[in-house]
Order: C-alpha cells, then sequence, then structure tokens
C-alpha cells in the first residue's frame, strides 16, 4: 500500500511512475482530515452505543440459568445469519420520513411534521450499532461467564450493594471483554462504507467511502491506497493500543 | 493488494496511459480493425456482453440464439467506471462487446482497445438516425453503435410541490418547500452537470477557474439535498421522501410507471446529450458473432422492442417510428424528437483532464 500511495494514478486505474509524495500532502487537505475525523466519531459512538446497548445484555444473559443462556445466545446469533445489506435496508423503511416510525408518531398526534431520522450522522450510528452489536454482547458475555460465582456472592456477603458488587467485581474482570468488544465495533464500523452510503445517503462521507470511491469511480488507485494506509495505520495503533491495556488489566486483576 | 500489484505492470495500462499521454486532453481514434471473415459459422462462437443491470430485455438471450444462433451470456455492471475498470484492468477482460457511454467508447477508441467497426457486417447501421454520425464523441460511427440515447432533467412530484420547476436554479437552490427533499445524481459528470448549466459554462469545460464556480455552487447545495442518489431516486419519488430530483429521462419514467403525477422536464439552461453505445472489444475472439449481435440489435422490430422494455428513446429511426404513439402520451421523453435531443451538449470524453471532474466530485461529497 505504501508503495501504490507514491506513484501517479493511471487514466484508467493501475498505476504509473514517477514516484512522488503528493497523495499524502493532499490527504492532509482540511477536507479529508475533516472526514476522518468525522469517521473517528462516528466509529466512536458506534462503539459506545454498542457498549451501553451490550454491556447489561450481556450481564443478563449471564445471570440466567444454563438453558435460558443458550437460547438467548442464538436468538442473538440468528439475526447475524441474514444478509447484512437486508438488515440495513430494514433500517430504511424504518427511518425515512414516510417510514413507519414517522407515520406512527404522526398518528399518535406526538408530531405533525415528519422528524428527519434518515440521511444523517444519527442513522447511521445506529445502523452500525445494530450490524456490530452481537459482536459486543459475545466477548463481554464470555467474559462475564468466565467469573467465578462465588467471588460475586463473597461480595455480597461482606455487605457490598449490587451496584457497588458490579463496579468492583464484574466490570473489573470483564474489562478483557469490554475492551476486545470495543474493538470488535470499532473496527469494522470505522471502514464500513455501506451504511454511511445506504442510511448516510451519500452526505454522511466515511474513510471507507474514500477508499472505495477513488478506487472504483474516481480510479486512483494511489489516492486511495493512501487513504487504505491511513486507516490501517490507525487501527494497527488502536489494537496495539488494546492489547497494552489489556495485558495491564489481567497483571492487575 | 496481491492482485492490484499484478495490474501494475500490466503493459496495456502504461501503453494506455503513454497513448493518452501523447494525446493530452483530446481523444484520437486509435481503434483498431475489424476484419469479419463472412464465411465463418457465428454459432460456433460464444458471446460475453457486458451491460447495466436492468438495462435489456430479460429474455434477450432466448431471442437472440433463436434469431443468430449464439449463445450469449450477460454480466452486468453498474456504472460506466466500474466496467471500463474490467475492461482495462487486463490486455483480454473475456468481455467481447460492452455497453457505455459514448465519451468511454471515446476513451476505449483513443486507448486501442476497441475495433473500427466492419461496417458491411452491420447493414442496420442504416436504419439509425442520419444525425447520430455527427455525435462528437464518435463521428462517423466508427467503433460504437448507439443503443439507447437521452438527455437529464428534473423529475418531479407535480402534486407534491407548489410550482412548475424549468430552471436548474430550482435544483440547486432550492425554495424552502422543497429543501431536503431534493437530490442529485453522484456520477461526476453529472453531478458537475446542473451548476455548470446553470452558471452558463460547457459541461465538458477544463477551465479551472469555471470548476472552481462550479464546486462553489455544488458544496452549498449540498446540505439542501436529502441524499445523492444514482439509483433509487425514482422510488424515493415515488414514497414521497424526495419532491424534486435530478434524472436521467428514462429512469424518471419508472417512476412515472408508478405515479402518473411525476413529471419530468429539461431546464430552460439546457442540458447534455448521452448516448449509450455497444462497443466491440480488440481481444474478443468472436468478433464475427460480435458484429452479427449488433446488427441484430439495430433491427428495427428488435430495437423499437427493446424501448418498449427499457423506457429509453433509442436513437433507430426506423424503430421509433413504429412505436405505439400512446407510449409518448405516458411518458413524455419517449416523443422527443432528434433535434430536441441534439440542442443538448454531446458529454465528451476529456482525457486526462477527466481528474478535474473526479477530483470535484470527491471534493463535494466529502466536503
Amino acid at each position: 500500500m505504501l508503495f501504490m500511495s507514491v506513484l501517479t494514478a493511471g487514466r484508467f486505474g493501475g498505476v504509473n511512475t514517477p514516484i512522488n509524495f503528493d497523495n499524502f500532502s493532499r490527504a492532509t487537505d482540511s477536507i479529508f482530515v475533516q472526514v476522518i475525523l468525522n469517521s473517528l466519531l462516528i466509529a466512536g459512538a458506534t462503539a459506545i452505543l454498542s457498549l451501553l446497548i451490550g454491556f447489561p445484555t450481556a450481564l443478563f444473559i449471564s445471570r440466567l440459568s444454563r438453558k435460558w443462556q443458550i437460547i438467548l445466545i442464538v436468538a442473538i446469533i440468528l439475526p447475524y445469519w441474514t444478509n447484512f445489506l437486508v438488515r440495513t435496508y430494514a433500517w430504511l423503511v424504518l427511518l425515512n420520513n414516510e417510514g413507519i416510525i414517522n407515520k406512527f408518531l404522526r398518528n399518535i398526534g406526538l408530531i405533525d411534521k415528519p422528524i428527519e431520522m434518515l440521511y444523517t450522522s444519527g442513522a447511521v450510528i445506529v445502523g452500525m450499532t445494530y450490524l456490530y452489536l452481537p459482536l459486543m454482547i459475545l466477548p463481554i458475555y464470555a467474559a462475564l461467564e468466565k467469573i467465578d460465582k462465588n467471588l460475586t456472592e463473597a461480595a455480597y456477603d461482606l455487605g457490598s450493594s449490587a451496584w457497588k458488587s458490579l463496579r468492583t467485581v464484574s466490570i473489573p474482570l470483564a474489562m478483557p471483554g469490554i475492551l476486545i468488544g470495543l474493538i470488535f465495533v470499532f473496527v469494522p464500523s470505522l471502514g464500513n462504507f455501506v451504511v454511511p452510503e445506504l442510511l448516510g445517503g451519500g452526505k454522511t462521507v466515511m474513510i471507507g467511502n474514500l477508499v472505495r470511491d477513488q478506487f472504483l469511480k474516481a480510479r486512483d488507485w494511489p489516492f486511495g491506497a493512501t487513504f487504505a494506509l491511513i486507516l490501517t495505520l490507525i487501527l494497527v495503533i488502536l489494537i496495539s493500543l488494546q492489547s497494552y491495556v489489556s495485558k495491564r488489566v489481567n497483571i492487575n486483576a | 493488494m496481491t492482485k492490484v500489484g499484478k495490474y501494475k505492470f500490466s503493459a496495456a495500462v502504461v501503453a494506455a496511459g503513454a497513448l493518452l499521454l501523447s494525446a493530452c486532453g483530446g481523444s484520437s481514434n486509435n481503434a483498431t480493425s475489424a476484419s469479419v471473415d463472412p464465411n465463418v459459422d457465428i454459432t460456433t462462437q460464444k458471446l460475453v456482453i457486458s451491460n447495466w443491470a436492468g438495462y435489456y430485455p430479460e429474455d434477450l438471450p432466448a431471442k437472440v440464439k433463436a434469431a443468430i444462433g449464439v449463445d450469449i451470456t450477460i454480466t452486468n455492471h453498474a456504472t460506466n467506471e466500474e466496467v471500463m475498470g474490467k475492461l482495462t484492468a487486463s490486455d483480454d477482460s473475456g468481455v467481447d462487446i460492452a455497453f457505455v457511454s459514448g465519451q468511454y467508447a471515446q476513451a476505449l477508441a483513443s486507448a486501442g482497445k476497441i475495433v473500427n467497426f466492419d461496417k458491411s457486417a452491420i447493414p442496420n447501421l442504416a436504419n439509425l438516425y442520419p444525425e447520430v454520425a455527427d455525435l462528437a464523441y464518435d463521428k462517423g460511427t466508427n467503433y460504437s453503435a448507439p443503443y439507447a440515447w437521452g438527455t437529464t432533467g428534473i423529475c418531479y412530484r407535480s402534486d407534491l410541490i407548489d410550482f412548475t420547476p424549468d430552471s436548474w436554479n430550482d435544483l440547486l437552490n432550492p425554495k424552502d418547500s422543497v429543501k431536503g427533499k431534493t437530490t442529485m445524481l453522484a456520477t461526476e459528470r453529472w453531478l458537475a452537470l446542473p451548476a455548470m448549466k446553470l452558471l452558463g459554462y460547457s459541461m465538458n469545460t477544463t477551465n479551472a477557474d469555471e470548476i472552481a464556480k462550479a464546486k462553489e455552487q455544488l458544496v452549498k447545495t449540498k446540505p439542501t439535498l436529502l441524499a445523492y442518489d444514482d439509483t433509487a431516486f425514482y422510488t424515493k419519488l415515488v414514497s414521497g421522501e424526495a419532491v424534486l430530483t435530478e434524472a436521467w429521462d428514462g429512469w424518471c419514467n419508472y417512476g412515472i410507471a408508478e405515479n402518473p403525477n411525476i413529471k419530468f422536464v429539461i431546464p430552460k439552461e439546457g442540458s447534455d446529450l448521452w448516448a449509450d453505445t455497444m462497443v466491440v472489444l480488440s481481444s474478443s475472439k468472436n468478433k464475427e458473432a460480435a458484429h452479427a449481435f449488433i446488427n441484430y440489435i439495430l433491427q428495427p422490430d428488435v430495437h423499437a422492442w427493446v424501448a418498449n422494455n427499457i423506457l429509453y428513446k433509442v436513437p433507430n429511426k426506423a424503430a421509433t417510428e413504429s412505436l405505439d404513439p400512446a407510449l409518448a402520451t405516458s411518458y413524455p421523453n419517449m416523443g422527443l424528437t432528434p433535434a430536441e435531443l441534439l440542442k443538448g451538449e454531446v458529454v465528451l470524453d476529456l482525457g486526462t483532464d477527466s481528474k478535474l471532474y473526479t477530483d470535484l466530485a470527491t471534493e463535494v461529497t466529502s466536503s
């Protein structure tokens, strides 16, 4: 990718010499920096939202009987087998101005003008959260599942409230799972280009869209490679950060 | 990335680049000449044809097999860019006939990727409107046989807006009542078209100042849009999500078919004239069958059948005259005369300057 990114674009894709570093200076143009920051923000919000929904869900499942745990885990994985485009299109039907949610709110008289939900960054975040939620729930569930039940019971016996035992026992011990969940959701969200296109209406451009468009539409492979390189660098930094923090957490535990 | 690495040294790409550099801006015809051997039994040849999805009657392969005895396989592409990538990435893409827009046929000819027809094998070229031979992307119809032609305009819901749009200004600087309910095409040249026409420039301009002014207008327009949409804007019109959209005439018809309140107008500042054409690849080993296929499509009854099916105008005089006049009543664009269409500016290949437009599109959509 590094090699590609310093070449010159061919007329119909492909690459030519001479070698130059123009693409890197072009990539630091304020428009593109804005796109990269915006992508980080959207992917970050997706990861946090997934955590807020995923952790309580995983906690709830881990406290159930073995039989119900299996049933619920299967219920979470099952929709994942549906093609993700189909699941994304479902949000189009739900969110659009003439869609089910807006029609319902209008019929019960709560609003008289449709709320604009589709083709916004919010729609992109919601769509990706839905898409990647199982990737958050499963590692947290696995971590919570491994915690010795006696530890929480001991905390109760020693006078901890439910909240305190959660804060001092369950969350720290589940931390490696939480970190993995965050990475699992953040990484594919950052590179996603289908959801921004469908639910963002092509107006919310993320770094994945830039890479795709440079290769397929603009046929500027070197510039596309430059963004792919930037994307990869961000991910490498994040993953090494995650493994570092994870190790520290394990040592402390 | 290994695949990309392989292409890097593709002689064809380098050669194409070198050719285009020497042409620099303008394009010259470097198409190879086709040698069609009339004694070849075409029924032993098979054709691979790349066309836009939904841009041909579904039973076309069966009809072709019955009429000229050639087995055809149709692969679909979504955009010109996609098929161009496929055709130029290697010396032999495996495609015999490609359907591409006129300016891309021009680019392929200048890169030597397609053949000049052996016109004796396509006598049905005579059925085309004589004006077709003057279209600037291929004067004389040497390497591209036009399949459909049309223009770009505004497709709108007459029952949901309180004015009759007649200007690109209605799209680019929308009234408050339609803000957030308009869409524009995302393909680079058509993304730029409304702004170029509103500002009084050529849609083929390569003047940096004019492109910068168009960019300024388009960046200003972006927040007022519902979405950039090349493919599903007519469904947004049908559902009422969008009320005013930039549209190719034939696409608008898919909306009109579902809701007669949907109307099409060519803005007063003018628009384009595009043509989608059939080209034969130089790498094809089935050139005889390829010529026979093109000749078959240009047959008046076949081309009329295609027009009825895809609701785009065909540049075939005999075929157009045989169409049911009721079609033009339901779909007004089908009644446009060649003279009306020719008022539009022909979309040209800009050679290496095409990059100005790809950069414009990238910068507008990322802003």
